[in-house]
């Protein structure tokens, strides 16, 4: 469970300076290695659909992670290897679907639960907080009640 | 009673609603991109013997259906007798593309249970089924005469789905 979270946030920590500098053609071995990682764990394994590529072994995940080690090899940034993946794959295999029509509602859809949550939250409290200033006797009860205590008042002070 | 006493209830409904969609959808039917485009280019070797080169430019001019299979897949001996069946109609002819499998077995395979290609290619690597965004075999492609994807079956093709759906659209490609 933890390291669902951990990747995205170790991901997003690391994610300008770093591909910055790997924008030049990979070279040397532990750098394409962590590359493919890195790109690997952004993209969904279509056999076992929770896992990432980098995380899973089933067969196709191996030789997606070979196919995207050669296009490394060859020269080709991380946007034109994921291209490749959506073009054969579809939206599917990336873990953060781009902002399209058919997605707008897996993107928007949280914000919306929000404010629609926070809006009943609102006017709930509202609506409570004019019951509790509403006073609880109607004019007669209250009427009555201070007709009681005044009649209480002048006999006290007679 | 109050309006909003029925709040609860509705919204309870409709995730019921969505719940039960949901149930029904099969997560891993995952709508392949490559309909409504070219088919990738391959050219591989044959199961026959001896073999030889089969080209995807072979087919042009045709409407044919890319069946991916393998000895190894479970899948595929279900479907295996359904494509024998439907190879004997001579609707359209299927080329089969064996996935990651050792041609022997294929062989093998095709010898006992019958052979519904008219030619099936090896991919050993796995490299052409990426291409074509394989994920489960067994897949089945329908190419038009212009070498386009109009469908791709994730799962064995059933009588029901032969009937339904890929025949008339062979046939519709066909009239094209």
């Amino acid at each position: 469970m933890l390291h669902k979270f951990l990747i995205p946030l170790l991901l997003a920590a690391t994610l300008s300076p770093a591909f910055a500098k790997e924008a030049a053609p990979a070279s040397t071995d532990p750098v394409a290695e962590a590359r493919l990682m890195t790109l690997a764990s952004e993209l969904r394994c279509l056999v076992c659909q929770n896992q990432t590529i980098a995380d899973s072994n089933a067969d196709l995940a191996v030789d997606l992670r070979n196919e995207i080690r050669e296009k490394i090899e060859s020269g080709m940034s991380d946007a034109e290897i994921k291209d490749f993946m959506v073009a054969r794959y579809g939206d599917f295999v990336l873990y953060r679907p781009p902002l399209k029509n058919t997605t707008l509602f897996l993107w928007v859809g949280p914000f919306l639960l929000l404010a629609v949550g926070g809006g009943i939250l609102y006017f709930t409290l509202k609506q409570r907080r004019q019951r509790a200033a509403e006073p609880e006797l109607s004019r007669d009860e209250q009427a009555l009640a201070e007709s009681l205590l005044q009649t209480d008042q002048t006999k006290e002070t007679t | 009673m109050k309006a909003r006493y029925l709040i609860p209830l509705a919204i309870f409904i409709a995730m019921l609603v969505f719940l039960g969609v949901g149930l029904k959808l099969d997560p891993r039917e995952v709508p392949s991109p490559l309909i409504g485009k070219p088919a990738p280019a391959f050219r591989l070797q044959t199961l026959d013997t001896p073999p030889r080169a089969l080209s995807s430019a072979e087919m042009r001019g045709q409407v044919w259906l890319l069946n991916v299979w393998a000895s190894w897949c479970s899948g595929c001996r279900e479907e295996h007798p359904v494509l024998v069946e439907l190879s004997k109609t001579r609707a359209v002819p299927i080329y089969g593309l064996d996935y990651k499998d050792q041609p022997d077995d294929a062989r093998r395979l095709l010898s006992s249970f019958g052979n519904p290609y008219v030619a099936s290619v090896s991919d050993l690597d796995g490299r052409t089924g990426i291409e074509f965004g394989v994920y489960g075999v067994p897949e089945t492609f329908v190419i038009d005469k212009a070498g386009i994807i109009r469908y791709k079956q994730i799962g064995p093709i059933t009588p029901d789905v032969w009937r339904d759906t890929i025949l008339p659209l062979v046939k519709k490609l066909n009239a094209a």
